[in-house]
């Protein structure tokens, strides 16, 4: 195809509708869909769970199954119908013009192909160019994507690395042979969040590197922001409103549109400044969709004979270019009035301290059996699922435990609950040590006062028996009904506190939505007149628009019971929401734990920090540090030595971190923090956060556009191979602990002078190594991570290194914002002994 | 991957050591009753005592034992009451017979059953897929003795092509082969439809996958994404259960035998039930459960070499 | 315990259970595969229940010099052979459908045996783990190494009607032969059968047990035993109604196997299989003799197992 004009769309869809065929009949998906991509832009697409958003990619894909059919409307890719594309055109496009990334990425690797081969074959389909050839340039892309040791992951085979690593390498492969058009389904939903900061780093890069148009599909408005220019929101198969980021997150003109924003946590705010407003009702089924206005039945200004009357189309919102809403009242609608307002808070007064958690430990045995092991006498190990927990809750209280995956948490539920026992140290439940007696051994009134939410709606109810069933035999079990009329009338009690109509008590789990079962989940943990709930992620897996509602009833029960809560979960901005204090474990330790509002402000635990810059938030008036975490969670079969967090911590001091574990600092208040950084450096910490009531960030809450440029600029500071250009050398880069995006601010406040005089004084710094560099990680203290950034800085050689002044010391650590001055006079030292070999 | 090896195989052995502890306890652990079995029904009380001292039959059970499993182990599994020759001769030949048969009967299975498997498997829902999982759905439900039987009526009665019986007097020659066609074709036909659809479905999950999916989107042409992507993971499942199915194709085999009256294992074993001959039901029942045993440990090992997932972890 | 589990499944909820059973079926209808099956399955069934109130000769009733008579043929007395006669003059029609009685009555009750058995088995393997685990599969795959013929021919000469045991049981039991030969029949397909009950079983629970569901179970502190029977079994009944099936034409085919073999049911009783052993005496003779129950069993297994593959093809739809 010619080269590709910047007038022509890359992508047109028109009209389009599209249905699935089943044996109910015609299931009318997507209806009336209209996107248009231009060349280098990105697009996103947000909705609900089965709104139709990868039905719309699989179309444009021209890929819609055995039971799927574009019913009307065309596509047009580079002006050209797809429709009238023939299977043999469609094969040169697919995968070589328009490529896909899948929301799985272990799922969507053939399990049994070398990377190689699955790389290769691309090019060697489309370009017809030789294995070698195809080899060369796959490795050049999986180096473009930031894979550490490309040449390994080629003769990997996909379950050899990790989920992250696996989407880099789905994202290489779709990006092989330079498409015009990149889809991306969800491709970060099955990454841990630190995990997913860096993919997202890397989607944010590709359309500015390599010029191509995405299409960027999420159900997180988070995401959206950080990567996209436009943006379609998707309600039940019809796009409902259309236009750029900044009109449709600021200025948005559809109810679906604004009740989305008010029921989403956004770190900036808490449950007093910006309650969740729920969106009431549910998402309609594709064949049971109300006549007009499909949002109609849930939309608080719905007015009938207007909403309800023909099929909606999308019109433009006046004086607003370019953006679209379907629907009739947009006009007639107060906007503002339309916002949460803050409420009045009411503080919480806890009571007795209910449960404590003392130095408890709980370690798995896990038996090798290899030979080797078996000889060397190693055949058991231990994991360390949970070290030296310890912390309090008090009555009404809730404690959140936030983690990624694998850090323990659901270990720690375990044992509360009684599934299994604890290692070492104490679970004190109103006095009773309960951390070394199984379930089984509990008296009813103990495992009553302990009960669990679970998180998999689908699974927290037994499909086999009905809703009241279920909620009676916990109140028989517990004794708290001592009839089978008793239980009933208790069941329809607890029915009505979790806001469901009684008859559901006949109904089987299969009959009821997502939200509704997770309510029936609560009011089952809250039957036994717990006195500690442990709610492990109890959301996480609900629709957007229903989160909002459960967690809402969950703390408002909660606080009425005056009941303890342990929430678990990965989500920062829900936690700001609901918790009074958080736990941040990492690989089985607590690493930060403080009252709310100390969390969420600094000082922060290095690993604390990077997790709240890593949570996307859909707010445009919010800027944030930009914190990408390098390497892979480790495995908690094989810690790191030292600080757990050691491997990827992006202030990491240097050896000490590597060999000693911190000690907790207790910074008053609670706040306690296991680091070795003194409390000096953890106090100089600035906010990863910046509200636009901070006044410095005033200029860029109004004009959001410039903070995104500046995001971007922010971010393209942290890729190695497109910073490190000479003149960036002025600008303080950071490596990983990256700037802030009010870059120009935060340089000013640096004493300029000091950069010239100090480049007088020491070595001379070089852009590129004179021949080959030399292998910094020789000196200790210096990992792959801080060679890198010494490279940056222009260092490469022992020699340059054994020739540092004090100011180049200082300088170093300035930019590095490490502190460790000691230190440094040590590397000199090494770099003197390992320049003169 | 030596390990997985290494650990099979001594599971190996811990079942052949606890399966012929059960056949021992079972026919030998009442000594007068196999006196009576072995001398015959007509034999005196003395014969029998006369016969236990001399065969070492008054040692201690344990020791009696470990001798029949020493013994067993190197071949000799004693001799033949109805034939009076040693059970390790009469084997041999049997067995050679039963392979011979066997390995036809896998061999023509096993390929028409991949055919047809990965045929329907990647047309889910079509009409030839529906076409051939009913006819394996019929095929199945007929078992061997009731096919042999419409087949004798059919090829032998009706067309008169074919011999109705296999007793290979002259030895297994060319000249007649034809004897072979029936037996093969009732196997065949009993357990092809198994197989295939075996194959079928996991042809059709592979299908389904998403990295079918990815390998279509990726532009790659039809025949790369079926022979590469789909069958290389498809056939991963079949295969183990093939080789697992080796077990059940053997008691295809006794019955088919016995009603061809073909000279083989099966028949063997069944002769020697219903006569009472002892020591060669033992002799057929170790072998046949080695065979299974053996053919579990190949399933095993090629699962594990087929598979990248369980080989590199 | 007994009154909790009343509360599972009060009055009203049985009588809809019931209905919903019914319902299944009827979405059998969408499966036209299922359909014949259930048809093919319920003609035998009907016969068997209903067959002393057809119009047919005495099954046992030898008919002097009517040997072997070819189909649609009278004897001398005038009573017409819709099927033809035995080779000791026996109604082959009456026998045919007298058979139906006890290849099902025996077949259903070794099945039910032999999966009560696997279902315990498996249930605790896969529940409980650990040892019981180990055990439970070692066991399995002891039997499950004997080829099932091998194994069964084992038991039957071991503990036959002709040994030790069948003469005890025989004697100081004072049992009736028959159901000295039934009972060891259901024990030896129980060995044969239950292990691969008990794999299937196993691997449902291994699937379930990790269900929230369970643990939630665990965490209120119900005991194993509740948690194996009322948490998880129901929910795999699914699967396991469709392999029942499957099952009962495998057992029913061995029983049938068993007789051809001459190691079923003692005579006189018509007896599928032992009818085509009779009848491959005779040559072409006895060729009567053997098609019309190669054909029964082929038919009610056929219809098994096309109901099996209707029940999986709608339970898969939801
Ligand atoms: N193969 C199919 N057959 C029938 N219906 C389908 C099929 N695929 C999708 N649907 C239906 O089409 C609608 C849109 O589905 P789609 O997968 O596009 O939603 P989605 O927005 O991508 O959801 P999610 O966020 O869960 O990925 C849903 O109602 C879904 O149930
Ligand atoms: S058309 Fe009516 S019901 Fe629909 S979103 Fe607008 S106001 Fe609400
Ligand atoms: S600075 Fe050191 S101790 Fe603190 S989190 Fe980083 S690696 Fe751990
Ligand atoms: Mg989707």
């Amino acid at each position: 195809m010619a080269a590709p004009d910047m007038n022509t769309p890359v992508l047109e869809c028109n009209n389009v509708s599209i249905s699935y065929y089943t044996r109910a009949g015609e299931i009318p998906a997507v209806v009336d869909f209209n996107l248009k991509v231009m060349p280098g832009e990105a697009v996103g697409i947000v909705g609900e769970s089965g709104c139709g958003k990868s039905t719309v990619a699989l179309a444009v894909m021209q890929y819609m199954g055995k039971n799927g059919a574009i019913v009307g409307g065309e596509i047009k890719f580079m002006g050209r119908d797809m429709r009238t594309m023939s299977e043999e055109e469609l094969r040169d496009i697919r995968g070589s013009r328009i490529s896909m990334v899948y929301q799985e990425p272990m799922a969507s690797l053939n399990p049994s192909m070398l990377i190689r081969e699955q790389l290769n074959e691309v090019l060697i389909y489309h370009e017809g160019i030789s294995d070698e050839e195809a080899s060369k340039r796959s490795i050049e892309m999986l180096d473009a994507v930031r894979l550490p040791d490309p040449e390994r992951v080629m003769d990997s085979f996909p379950h050899q690395i990790s989920g992250g690593q696996q989407q880099r390498v789905v994202i290489a492969m779709a990006l092989l042979s330079k498409p015009q058009l990149l889809l991306l389904d969800e491709p970060t939903t099955a990454l841990d969040v630190t995990v997913e900061a860096g993919v997202v780093e890397l989607i944010k890069d590709i359309s500015k590197r390599f010029g191509t148009s995405m299409i960027y599909i999420s159900h997180n408005l988070g995401l959206i922001l950080e990567t996209c220019d436009k943006i379609a929101v998707m309600y039940s198969g019809e796009a409902v409103e259309f236009g750029t980021v900044n009109q449709v997150f600021d200025e948005m003109r559809h109810p679906y549109t604004r009740g989305l924003f008010n029921s989403i946590p956004l770190p900036g705010a808490d449950r007093y400044s910006r309650p969740l407003v729920p969106i009431r009702g549910q998402l309609p089924l594709p064949h049971e969709r109300p006549t007009g206005c499909n949002f109609g039945p849930r939309c608080d200004h719905f007015k009938d004979g207007v909403c309800n009357v023909e099929a909606l189309h999308m019109q433009d919102v006046a004086g607003q270019k370019g953006q679209q809403v379907r629907c009739e009242r947009y006009l007639s609608i107060d906007w503002e009035a339309a916002k949460p307002k803050a409420v009045a808070g009411d503080g919480v007064n806890y009571g007795k301290t209910v449960l404590q958690v003392k130095n408890m430990q709980k370690y798995y045995e896990v038996h090798d059996r290899s030979l080797k092991a078996l000889i060397s006498g190693k055949a058991s190990r231990f994991v360390k699922a949970n070290e030296k927990l310890d912390f309090e809750a008090r009555e009404a209280e809730t404690v959140a435990i936030v983690g990624e995956s694998g850090c323990g948490k659901s270990t720690f539920a375990k044992v509360m609950l009684g599934l299994e026992t604890a290692t070492g140290g104490e679970v004190i439940l109103n006095g009773q040590e309960i951390g070394q007696i199984s379930v089984h051994k509990r008296t009813p009134q103990m495992v009553g006062s302990m009960q669990m939410i679970f998180q998999n709606p689908f699974e927290t109810l037994n499909p086999s028996h009905t809703v009241g069933s279920q909620i009676s035999r916990v109140l028989r079990m517990f004794g708290v009904a001592k009839s089978k009329e008793d239980a009933l009338e208790k069941t329809y009690k607890l029915l009505d506190m979790v806001k469901l109509p009684r008859d559901f008590a006949q109904r089987r789990p299969r009959q009821l939505s997502g939200g509704q079962k997770q309510r029936v989940g609560i009011a089952r943990a809250f039957a036994g007149e717990a006195q500690v709930v442990v709610a492990d992620e109890p959301v996480s897996a609900l629709d957007v628009s229903v989160q909002a509602a459960v967690t809402g009833l969950l703390t408002d029960i909660q606080r009425e019971r005056r009941t303890t809560m342990l929430f678990i979960s990965h989500d920062l901005s829900v936690v700001r929401y609901l918790a009074d204090r958080v736990v941040v474990m990492y690989l089985g330790q607590i690493m930060e734990q403080g009252n709310t509002d100390d969390i969420y402000s600094p000082p922060y635990h290095p690993y604390t920090e990077a997790l709240l810059s890593a949570v996307p938030i859909a707010d445009t008036s919010i800027t944030k540090k930009h914190i990408v975490l390098e390497g892979e969670l480790p495995s908690p079969m094989n810690p790191p030595s030292g600080c757990p967090f050691q491997t990827r911590c992006p202030r990491k001091i240097g050896s000490i971190c590597e060999t000693d574990l911190p000690e907790v600092k207790d910074l008053g208040n609670g706040h306690k923090i296991m680091c070795h950084l003194s409390e000096e450096d953890l106090r100089a910490m600035e906010p990863v956060i910046a509200m636009p009531s901070d006044k410095k960030k005033s200029a860029a809450s109004k004009s959001p556009g410039r903070v995104k440029a500046a995001l971007a600029a922010a971010s393209i500071a942290a890729i190695p191979g497109t910073a490190p250009k000479p003149a960036a050398q002025d600008k303080p880069v950071k490596k990983a602990v990256a700037k802030k995006p009010a870059a120009k601010k935060s340089a000013a406040k640096k004493p300029a002078a000091k950069k010239p005089a100090a480049r007088k004084a020491g070595p001379e710094r070089l852009k590129k190594a004179r021949g080959k560099a030399d292998d910094l990680k020789l000196i200790s203290g210096v990992g792959p991570k801080l060679e890198q950034t010494l490279n940056k800085l222009g260092f490469w050689h022992f020699d340059q290194i054994a020739s540092w002044r004090k100011a180049d010391i200082a300088i170093v650590d300035d930019e590095l914002s490490f502190k460790g001055r000691i230190e440094r006079d040590d590397w000199v030292k090494q770099a003197k002994a390992l320049a003169r070999k | 991957m030596l390990q997985l090896a290494g650990k099979r195989l001594v599971q190996m052995a811990l079942i052949m050591l606890t399966v012929s502890l059960l056949l021992f306890l079972a026919f030998e652990a009442d000594k007068y009753s196999l006196a009576g079995k072995v001398l015959g029904q007509y034999s005196t009380e003395d014969q029998r005592l006369l016969w236990l001292e001399q065969n070492g039959y008054n040692a201690p059970f344990v020791q009696r034992y470990f001798t029949w499993v020493f013994n067993a182990a190197r071949g000799d599994f004693g001799e033949s009451v109805q034939f009076a020759t040693p059970v390790s001769k009469l084997l041999k030949d049997h067995l050679l017979n039963t392979a011979v048969l066997g390995g036809l009967v896998f061999t023509i299975t096993v390929s028409i059953a991949l055919v047809l498997g990965v045929l329907s498997g990647i047309a889910e829902g079509s009409p030839r897929d529906r076409g051939i999982t009913v006819l394996a759905v019929i095929t199945t439900s007929i078992p061997e003795f009731a096919s042999a039987t419409i087949l004798v009526a059919i090829f032998v009665f009706w067309l008169d092509i074919l011999p109705g019986t296999s007793p290979f007097s002259n030895g297994l020659t060319w000249a007649d082969a034809n004897q072979l066609v029936l037996p093969v074709m009732v196997l065949v036909i009993y357990n092809f439809g198994y197989y295939t659809r075996m194959t079928r479905a996991s042809m059709a999950e592979v299908m389904t996958s998403q990295y079918v999916r990815t390998a279509i989107l990726k532009g790659l042409p039809y025949k790369r994404v079926i022979l590469r992507h789909g069958l290389r993971n498809a056939l991963i499942a079949p295969f183990t259960v093939m080789i697992l199915q080796l077990n059940y194709l053997l008691s295809g085999v006794i019955v088919t035998e016995v009603f061809f009256s073909y000279k083989g294992f099966g028949k063997l074993l069944y002769e020697a039930a219903l006569f009472g001959d002892i020591f060669v039901i033992e002799a057929c029942a170790m072998v046949a459960v080695f065979i299974a045993v053996f053919s579990q440990f190949v399933s095993d090992i090629g699962y594990t070499l087929l598979n990248p997932r369980i080989r590199f972890s | 315990m007994t009154d909790t589990t009343a509360e599972q499944s009060n009055t009203p909820d049985t009588a809809k259970g019931l209905a919903r059973f019914l319902a299944a079926f009827g979405l059998l209808r969408e499966s036209w595969v299922g359909m014949i099956g259930l048809f093919l399955v319920s003609f035998w069934v009907l016969v068997a229940i209903f067959v002393d109130l057809l119009p047919l000769q005495d099954p046992l009733a030898q008919t002097r010099g009517a040997i072997n008579l070819a189909m649609l043929t009278e004897d001398k007395t005038g009573v017409m052979h819709w099927m033809g006669t035995d080779d000791r003059g026996r109604d082959l029609l009456a026998r045919l459908l007298h058979g139906s009685r006890v290849v099902l009555f025996w077949s259903t009750l070794a099945t039910i045996v032999a999966y009560s058995v696997g279902m315990i088995m498996g249930v605790t393997a896969g529940y409980r783990g650990g040892w019981w685990d180990e055990i439970i599969s070692f066991i399995g795959n002891v039997l499950l190494s004997f080829p099932q013929i091998v194994l069964l021919l084992v038991i039957l000469t071991a503990f036959g009607p002709n040994s030790n045991v069948g003469i005890w049981m025989n004697t100081a039991l004072g049992l009736d032969k028959t159901i000295v030969s039934g009972a060891l029949i259901i024990v030896a397909i129980t060995f044969s059968t239950a292990p691969q009950v008990a794999r299937i079983v196993r691997g449902i629970v291994l699937d379930l047990k990790t269900r929230d569901y369970i643990a939630a179970a665990e965490v209120r502190g119900e005991g194993p035993l509740w948690i194996m029977l009322v948490e998880l079994l129901p929910n795999a009944r699914g699967p396991l109604i469709v392999d029942a099936c499957l099952r009962l034409g495998y057992v029913i085919i061995t029983i049938a196997l068993l007789g051809f073999l001459s190691l079923g049911l003692p005579p006189p009783d018509p007896d599928w299989g032992k009818m085509i052993s009779d009848g491959r005496q005779w040559g072409y003779n006895g060729l009567n003799m053997m098609l019309w129950p190669a054909l029964a069993i082929s038919s009610l297994v056929l219809g098994l197992n096309l109901l099996a593959d209707g029940l999986r093809e709608i339970s898969l739809r939801d």
